[in-house]
């Protein structure tokens, strides 16, 4: 059974330092306000996994907590570059950021890997690009039947996956719909997984194309309303895209940056 | 004028897999001008959208509320791109080279240490493999059109014409480049990229100080004809609308 507690519990409990970390969330519910826990907790040596890190992961990087980056895309979607990300990997500030590049289809096959507990997974992806030269996670195989030549990746099974989502129940049974990403997969194929939700209601009602993760599938569900912010959360909230053209001038620069930690994540205490 | 010669790439019910930003420009006017059944496909999850205002990024709420399925995204990947399902795939690039390989890793010959590191790879090299054709959407410089890409994120034409079909490639590759000077198509004979077209006002020698290598010019060229009325009008409203 999911144990409900509070966001500090929470990850005090199921991030350690060193682990392999997912946050998952495609544009739509992103676990936000998680990734600020994360550094308020000062985790490190982090090997941090996600499809597309955006500014959650700049916020992450930039505070050193990550030794490592396991991706395919890193960006500001319809605003530019991440510019800790790429101070990171440029000018190996604040501290090294080692990278592991995928494709969206091969990170995709990873996670569904994990999920089904298999040790890889196979696609029609990476051939004639450069990416296999620079990622020992990117192997060609050639199918049993056919003696076609294709991708393998190997599964990915993080330490922790953490999603949030719309709502969950008292026992921990938790509901998401809309755009949902990767994230049933994300927390399916991790050891631990933990699902901050808009909130905890008594009983679920049933919404079109939903995705129900049964409690007995999920490690740890904490209410954080608005956690997705400036993610959104259907049926919730709308996603905040001010905020993403404002994130530039923050983490243009180290100073702006730092300043920015100090006043809006270190100095926030979130509620036990 | 590159959205809108973008555009009327489009046609009838082709199904797109539309990126953020111009791509998604050229689409939504398509379908609001000439081709209102076009199908488009969004890498977030949705199949058949029909925003009423242009995304403001390809997880824009609008995207899921107004389609006819959502889907999570290694079936978008797995069941509609990899078989073969989408017509056409829309690709920007930062570097573009004069086979049509697309650049959107890392600018510098270092991967380790590069000059300018990008986004990466996202759902590019698939889809540059597995769509029918791809458009490529790009502007036009020495420094986006190169004579050969720092990296290849998306293989376009590899070094000529048959290096798709050794690679097991599906798809036809780039069979279009539309930039804000005009369009570009791959030699039948070596799969170069040649400049077919220019637009209203631009001339060969404009284009081809923008171009980083030696570029050829069809001896049929054409010019694009400039944006009718109607497209003007829908793209003004596409724009303004929130």
């Amino acid at each position: 059974m999911a144990e409900t507690t509070s966001l500090r519990d929470a990850v005090a409990q199921l991030v350690h330092d060193g682990d392999t970390v997912a946050l998952e969330g495609f544009t739509h519910l992103i676990p936000h306000a998680a990734g600020q826990e994360i550094i308020r907790q000062r985790r490190r040596d982090l090997t941090l996994v996600r499809m597309t890190p955006d500014i959650v992961y700049d916020q992450l990087i930039g505070a050193g907590c990550a030794k490592k980056l396991i991706f395919s895309w890193g960006g500001n979607p319809g605003v530019g570059s991440l510019h800790r990300f790429r101070d990171a990997v440029q000018n190996s500030w604040p501290v090294p950021l080692e990278i592991e590049e995928h494709s969206h289809a091969g990170m995709a096959n990873r996670y569904v890997a994990g999920a089904s507990g298999l040790p890889f997974a196979v696609l029609r992806g990476y051939r004639g690009t450069d990416l296999p030269r620079h990622t020992d996670t990117i192997k060609t195989i050639t199918c049993p039947f056919t003696g076609a030549e294709l991708a393998a990746v190997p599964a990915l099974n993080p330490d922790v996956s953490i999603i949030h989502a719309q709502r969950a129940d008292r026992a921990g049974n938790v509901q998401m719909w809309g755009l949902v990403g990767v994230q049933k997969e994300a927390v399916l194929a991790a050891k631990r997984s933990l699902v901050t939700v808009e909130e905890i209601v008594d009983e679920l009602t049933p919404v079109p194309g939903q995705v129900i993760l049964p409690a007995w599938a999920v490690t740890a569900v904490a209410e954080v309303p608005g956690g997705a912010h400036p993610s959104y959360a259907a049926g919730y909230s709308e996603r905040d895209n001010d905020y993403y053209a404002y994130w530039d001038s923050i983490g243009r620069e180290r100073d702006s940056f730092q300043r920015w930690l100090d006043e809006k994540v270190f100095s926030q205490e979130v509620a036990k | 004028m590159m959205s809108v010669a973008a555009a009327r790439a489009l046609s009838g019910g082709q199904r797109v897999f539309v990126g953020i930003g111009l791509p998604s420009t050229a689409a939504n006017l398509a379908r609001r001008t000439h081709a209102a059944d076009l199908v488009l496909v969004y890498e977030s999850g949705t199949l058949g959208s029909k925003p009423t205002r242009l995304p403001a990024s390809i997880g824009d709420g609008i995207l899921a509320d107004t389609a006819d399925a959502v889907i999570s995204v290694p079936e978008v990947f797995n069941y509609w791109l990899q078989p073969g399902r989408i017509d056409i795939g829309f690709l920007g690039a930062a570097q573009l080279d004069r086979f049509g390989n697309i650049n959107t890793t890392v600018i510098g010959p270092d991967y380790a240490s590069p000059k300018v590191r990008l986004p990466g790879a996202g759902g590019a090299p698939e889809i540059a493999a597995n769509c029918r054709e791809v458009y490529v959407v790009v502007r036009q410089s020495r420094r986006s059109f190169v004579e050969q890409v720092d990296f290849i994120t998306s293989f376009g034409h590899g070094r000529g014409k048959g290096d798709r079909e050794k690679l097991g490639l599906p798809g036809a590759g780039p069979t279009l480049v539309i930039t804000d000077l005009g369009v570009l198509r791959p030699d039948p004979g070596t799969a170069e990229l040649v400049l077919t077209q220019i637009h209203e006002g631009v001339t060969v020698e404009q284009v081809r100080e923008a171009t980083g290598w030696d570029l050829t010019v069809a001896p049929e060229l054409t010019t694009t004809p400039p944006p009718t009325e109607a497209e003007l009008t829908a793209l003004r409203e596409l724009k303004a609308a929130r």
